[in-house]
């Protein structure tokens, strides 16, 4: 079974949950933004929840379906058609061979997911389907679709339509969106006056914003502790002799504007950290938009821990939903 | 040097060996994430060792930050103990300095540069007091080089020369990261070396390019077959400079699989290193040679 990309939208990519254990080699994880999301969408649609689907950022594709096959979209609020028929998000639906799925303008979120019954299945590369562009590896030849791809499909059952997830378990980001923060790394390395601005001030997503990493802007440039920089550091006071970044870690390079590394990001540099996005937000970075206010609060281990249960929480109740 | 560990996030412990480089502190890293491997601790998803630093990723469902916290932390004298000995490799990779390809790109890109009136490699040499790029290009690949992490993108090395702290070269990256760098630049930022191992962003300065690919997802590259990155923490490096009939004659035999690099098993004892740079510098090469 195959379906056919007839528009491929910004940079639509095959993603599952990603491949961990290469990080060490500067391979990245990679796999959904919205994890959440993802599995969602595949458990609309009877697959398991790490199964391969598409993702589009911003922007929906055009599909043509090749074989009957159920669908689920999930992840941002956008309008979508089958051959100019409404269909709803987060609930499964249907396709005939030759049907087409087509998307209007995003309304809130980012990044949707398209799940397929079966799942995609092109070949796994380091035990996992996800697309990591840069290194050329993984999902449908290393690279976002393009028009004309006829990207393969597992064999599936179709399940009943009108699945749906509860509109209490999809998971939305607020405005401002706030993002809980565990400091720590090189956190010392600012002075309190910065320490607390991070935190006190207002920042919004600026443009460059990808799965390498998320970037914001508006806040207070920082200041740090002066220090005769370390040998091997280089001579910005931002800089450290190159370490392991993490996913969730958040480096101001020269001071200026805070990133946080995503999914796809590098797994090293010179640049310092001040802590991290606890896991419990990342999915939620998945979903902001340029220009999306943004705030991020001070939290403690045992916060972060309870976040990501209540996470883990969400998602047994949808799959109890699902069930 | 003085041991530092915090937590990054929920789902990682980042251990600083030192904040400054020295090969003692890597191979504290070396070892101490040798060990945290073959502690076998559930929950551990990933082991990154880097320059002077190291980081655990774990899954705190399976076990407590503060336990792997703690079980780390028991292994780090056992680190320090340990032999700062290595069984590794010397692997000869030829450099075309000041090539056309990065040139171009140094040229696109020359108002984020502290000195957009001249290359990359003419500043280099200025800031570290050599007469000419020559002098400088001869101190760059003279000596070998320790790939003391491998990361930031897919299978790239960063190397550190061996050799005594005085001689070391540094320079600054560039003011703003390039948006392009030419896949295979030897690039050069603090007092690191690296090879791009893929086309992309980078704010390293570029003195010069490799036609040996050292990353290869289709695992066509000959040398390649078995795993699609090249390098390892810990192999060693000597640059060997050539030519355009050089380079133009590898990138052919890359191509139809005949290209072997040349490579010469050796020891790296880091006391020996320390007590006798210049000899045992010429030993490496030596096995190199005979490779």
């Amino acid at each position: 079974m195959t379906l056919e990309i007839i528009k491929p939208g910004l940079a639509t990519s095959v993603q599952d949950l990603g491949r961990p254990g290469y990080f060490h080699l500067g391979i990245p994880e990679g796999g959904a933004m919205d994890r959440l999301a993802l599995r969602a969408a595949n458990l609309l649609v009877g697959n398991d929840e790490g199964a391969a689907g598409l993702e589009a950022v911003f922007m929906g594709p055009e599909i043509k379906f090749g074989a009957e096959m159920s669908v689920a979209v999930t992840g941002a609020d956008i309008p979508m058609m089958l051959d100019g028929e409404p269909r709803e998000t987060w609930t499964s639906f249907t396709v005939k061979p030759g049907q087409t799925l087509s998307f209007g303008f995003l309304k809130a979120g980012a990044r949707i997911y398209i799940a397929v019954s079966g799942g995609i299945a092109t070949e796994p590369a380091l035990g996992s389907r996800s697309t990591y562009p840069i290194g050329a590896l993984g999902g449908f030849e290393g690279r976002a679709v393009a028009a004309g791809d006829v990207i393969p499909v597992g064999t599936g059952a179709v399940v009943a339509e009108g699945r749906s997830v509860p509109l209490a378990l999809r998971r939305r980001p607020g405005t401002p969106a706030v993002l809980r923060v565990l400091t720590g790394l090189y956190w010392h390395r600012l002075t309190e006056k910065s320490q607390k601005a991070f935190f006190d001030d207002a920042w919004v997503v600026a443009p460059e914003a990808d799965r390498m990493g998320y970037r914001f802007r508006g806040g207070t440039p920082m200041e740090f502790v002066d220090r005769p920089q370390p040998f091997g550091a280089g001579s910005d006071p931002s800089n450290i002799v190159d370490g392991c970044y993490s996913y969730g870690s958040i480096q101001v390079p020269g001071g200026l504007e805070p990133i946080v590394l995503h999914r796809d990001a590098v797994s090293g540099g010179g640049y310092f950290t001040l802590g991290a996005v606890i896991s419990a937000d990342m999915d939620l970075i998945g979903q902001l938009q340029p220009n999306t206010p943004v705030t991020f609060k001070r939290v403690e281990m045992d916060e972060a821990l309870a976040a990501r249960a209540a996470r883990k929480t969400m998602l047994a109740d949808i799959r109890q939903a699902l069930a | 040097m003085k041991t530092r560990y915090s937590y990054g996030g929920d789902e990682h412990i980042y251990v600083e060996i030192d904040d400054e480089m020295s090969l003692d502190a890597f191979f504290i890293c070396l070892s101490l994430s040798k060990l945290v491997r073959a502690a076998n601790i559930p929950g551990v998803t990933e082991i990154c060792p880097a320059n002077a630093s190291f980081e655990v990723r774990f899954d705190p469902d399976v076990i407590a930050p503060d336990a792997i916290m703690a079980k780390i932390k028991e292994l780090e004298h056992e680190a320090e103990a340990q032999e700062k000995r290595l069984e590794t490799r010397i692997i000869e990779i030829p450099v075309f300095y000041e090539d056309p390809w990065t040139h171009e790109t140094l040229m696109r890109f020359r108002e984020r540069h502290q000195d957009p009136s001249g290359s990359d490699l003419e500043y280099a040499a200025k800031i570290n007091g050599y007469d000419s790029v020559a002098a400088f290009i001869e101190a760059h690949h003279s000596q070998p080089w320790f790939v003391s992490m491998v990361g930031f993108v897919s299978g790239l090395p960063f190397l550190y020369q061996l050799v005594e702290r005085d001689k070391q070269l540094e320079v600054p990256k560039y003011l703003r990261p390039r948006t392009d760098t030419p896949k295979l630049t030897v690039g050069y930022g603090g007092c690191f070396s690296c090879i791009y191992s893929v086309r992309g962003a980078g704010g390293y300065q570029m003195f010069g390019i490799t036609p040996m690919p050292i990353y290869d997802p289709e695992q066509k590259i000959s040398y390649l077959k078995d795993f699609m990155v090249f390098f390892r923490p810990g192999d060693i490096v000597k640059w060997k400079p050539i030519d355009r009939t050089d380079y133009d004659r590898i990138v052919k035999e890359v191509e139809a699989g005949t290209y072997a690099p040349r490579i010469a098993e050796v020891k790296f004892d880091l006391d020996a290193f320390n007590a006798d740079m210049t000899g045992f510098n010429a030993k490496l090469m030596e096995a190199l040679n005979d490779a």
